[in-house]
């Protein structure tokens, strides 16, 4: 190495390390949110839950703009275009709910190339140069059976409700679901169905598969099903059994009022939408000259029998369960992966 | 002076690309620069190539619907096994273009509807690419990416490879006589027929060319995207088909304009972006993209029907 080289490498260095005693000043800068489709309850709490941190952050000064953009069609070639567009616009930082973890790379390069921080979120990209905050999906899955291995230490049949085919997200809680289910051998999965995350997809799908099934003593879902599948059941006149639900509100109104009459017994797991406003906070710590490992993890938001009243009062109507995440969230969440 | 039909057709196209752009450039004059330009336009240019292949099923009258799952399939293939092993890669790409004539066969020989026949074809494209990458992923072949992210003098990579497209394909399908004579079959293929033409293996062959224009527009987007999935292109389809009408082409009757074509692609891309800039909700890009189309063809019948009165008087 030469000298002049060494000398450019220490700069370089003092540069990235530099900003972050010296706090740069991020109220001129611009953050957009790209998404690709809005078109379910968790989706719509996303963007309500961006829209009202971010208005605060931008009346407070915090940054210039914070301004969501959901792409018409959900297809990754429209994010990809969509992506190249607030380039043009002359966004700072970019947070992405991405249609695809890799068809976006492209577009992505050409952002970071452009001198954009990337943020990802939910739907994660796998270009080197963005940020990823990741839910343990695989954990997930598992936690799902290792609740039910306690609560039915006999075990039973289990009918496995999955999300959109082709889909990673999909993919990854289905491998924890398989990873739980080899870990407690006393379940066995009789059946499997794609609800797409959607209520009546679910019902449609249990619906039909039911009547080839064993007695079923658990449903593992994804999110988005669990109300679906306890119509199907109650329609083919079956006992109810313990179903998963994915912390969206007919689920847990559902679960309320069985819990109410026969005491029934569940719990409920998915993803907090409000994820989107830790991605903002990360994106707005980034652009502050923080160093910022380039994977993060985000807790998954459980809700339990204890729990159910207190969640099921703070969640709107037709909506899902949430939490907003605060500035100092995202710095505990950036500690930790450090 | 007298203006030729043909020219007459492409005068809306080219005017509604050029209020589009200007309109693009005053609400954002980043936008007017090379890397501007070439971010604006360059996911146009698969879409474009698809447009061309969708213009070519249309010259014999018929409409492919499995467009956008073949251009998904070319991205599976051109992300896997053109990327690792290219003789096979290429033999696939081969296949799949003998599969396309082998439609343009069976459509002919058994009188079949082409939309149904294709639309069958678009669940096997689309099980195929699945069966391929499973779970989105892949790279793209080294040399695909360097062409497309190239930078060349001047002119980014996307006007350049737009411009190309066109002139080739406006020497195939307007100048040489195998154009002519496939859009002879769309306008009147018994008399093809008559001429002593083999209309089965000029359908055969156009299905053959339109194969090959989808397999470029696949690797082109893979070069772009730098990774495929299954679902890639499904919105090609109809972004094609959109792309040929708005280019001044016609559903039936052999009338088709490749520059047309090229420049509804743009078109196509430019709107989106156009309405991206405008900060319209998402609710309503949809329906504002439908209008913007619409605005088009009403200008055009407006024409087409200026034009008819010219010939009446």
């Amino acid at each position: 190495m030469t000298i002049r080289k060494m000398l450019f490498a220490s700069v370089a260095v003092a540069c990235a390390i530099g900003p972050a005693t010296a706090f740069a000043d991020t109220s001129g800068k611009k953050i957009a949110l790209s998404n690709n489709y809005a078109g379910n309850s968790w989706r719509q709490a996303m963007l309500t839950t961006w829209d009202k941190v971010t208005k605060q952050a931008v009346s407070k000064g915090v940054v210039a703009a914070a301004d969501p953009f959901t792409t018409a069609e959900n297809q990754a070639t429209e994010q990809a275009a969509q992506i190249q567009n607030l380039i043009l616009q002359g966004y700072d930082a970019i947070v992405i709910d991405a249609a695809s973890p890799t068809a976006l790379n492209g577009a992505i390069k050409e952002a970071c190339d452009a001198g954009i921080v990337v943020v990802s979120f939910d739907g994660v990209v796998t270009e080197p140069c963005a940020w990823r905050i990741a839910v343990d999906f695989k954990g997930m899955g598992e936690s799902q059976v290792d609740y039910l291995a306690k609560k039915l230490p006999k075990g039973g049949n289990l009918l496995e409700i999955r999300g959109l085919a082709g889909v990673s997200v999909d993919d990854e809680i289905h491998a924890g679901i398989e990873a739980g289910v080899k870990k407690n051998p006393q379940f066995k999965v009789v059946g499997s169905v794609n609800g797409d995350w959607a209520q009546d997809v679910a019902q449609r799908a249990v619906a039909g598969i039911l009547p080839s099934l064993p007695e079923i003593a658990a449903v593992v879902t994804q999110g988005g099903d669990g109300y679906g599948a306890a119509q199907a059941f109650a329609a083919a006149k079956r006992p109810t059994p313990t179903i998963v639900m994915g912390n969206r509100e007919d689920e847990l109104v559902w679960w309320k009022q069985q819990k109410d009459k026969s005491s029934y017994e569940t719990m409920s797991v998915s993803i907090a939408p409000g994820v989107s406003t830790l991605a903002f906070w990360v994106a707005q710590q980034i652009l502050d000259g923080k160093q910022v490992k380039k994977d993060l993890v985000v807790p998954f938001l459980r809700i339990d029998q204890d729990n159910l009243e207190a969640n099921l009062a703070n969640t709107q109507k037709g909506g899902v369960a949430n939490v907003e995440y605060s500035l100092e969230d995202a710095q505990k969440v950036i500690a930790a992966a450090k | 002076m007298k203006i030729s039909s043909g020219t007459v057709r492409l005068i809306i196209p080219a005017a509604s690309l050029a209020v589009l752009l200007a309109a693009v450039f005053y609400m954002q004059p980043r936008t007017m620069s090379y890397t501007g330009l070439n971010l604006l336009f360059n996911l146009a240019v698969p879409i474009a190539l698809a447009t061309i292949a969708q213009m070519l099923i249309m010259a014999v009258n018929d409409l492919d619907l499995s467009m956008g799952t073949f251009v998904s399939f070319c991205a599976c293939v051109a992300a896997t096994f053109l990327q690792t092993s290219p003789a096979i890669g290429i033999l696939i790409f081969i296949g799949a273009i003998a599969v396309y004539a082998g439609i343009g066969v069976v459509i002919h020989v058994r009188e079949l509807p082409s939309i149904v026949v294709t639309l069958g074809m678009s669940f096997v494209w689309g099980g195929l690419a699945v069966l391929m990458l499973p779970s989105p992923g892949g790279a793209a072949p080294v040399w695909a990416r360097w062409l497309m992210t190239a930078k060349p003098p001047v002119i980014p990579m996307a006007i350049v490879a737009s411009i190309l497209i066109a002139a080739i394909t406006h020497f195939i399908v307007m100048r040489s006589s195998f154009g002519v004579v496939v859009r002879g079959v769309g306008g009147n293929y018994r008399s093809v027929e008559r001429a002593g033409w083999s209309v089965l293996r000029l359908r055969a062959a156009t299905y053959a060319l339109a194969g090959f224009f989808a397999v470029l527009s696949g690797i082109a987007l893979v070069g772009l995207t730098t990774s495929a999935d299954a679902n890639i292109a499904l919105r090609y389809t109809l972004l094609s088909i959109a792309g040929v009408i708005l280019g001044g082409g016609e559903f039936v009757g052999g009338k088709v304009s490749p520059i047309g074509a090229v420049i509804g692609a743009l078109t196509l891309t430019l709107a989106g972006s156009f309405l991206s800039f405008m900060r319209i909700s998402p609710d309503w890009q949809i329906g504002a993209q439908g209008a913007i189309l619409v605005v088009v063809l009403a200008l055009r019948l407006l024409l087409n029907r200026l034009e008819k009165r010219e010939k009446n008087r």
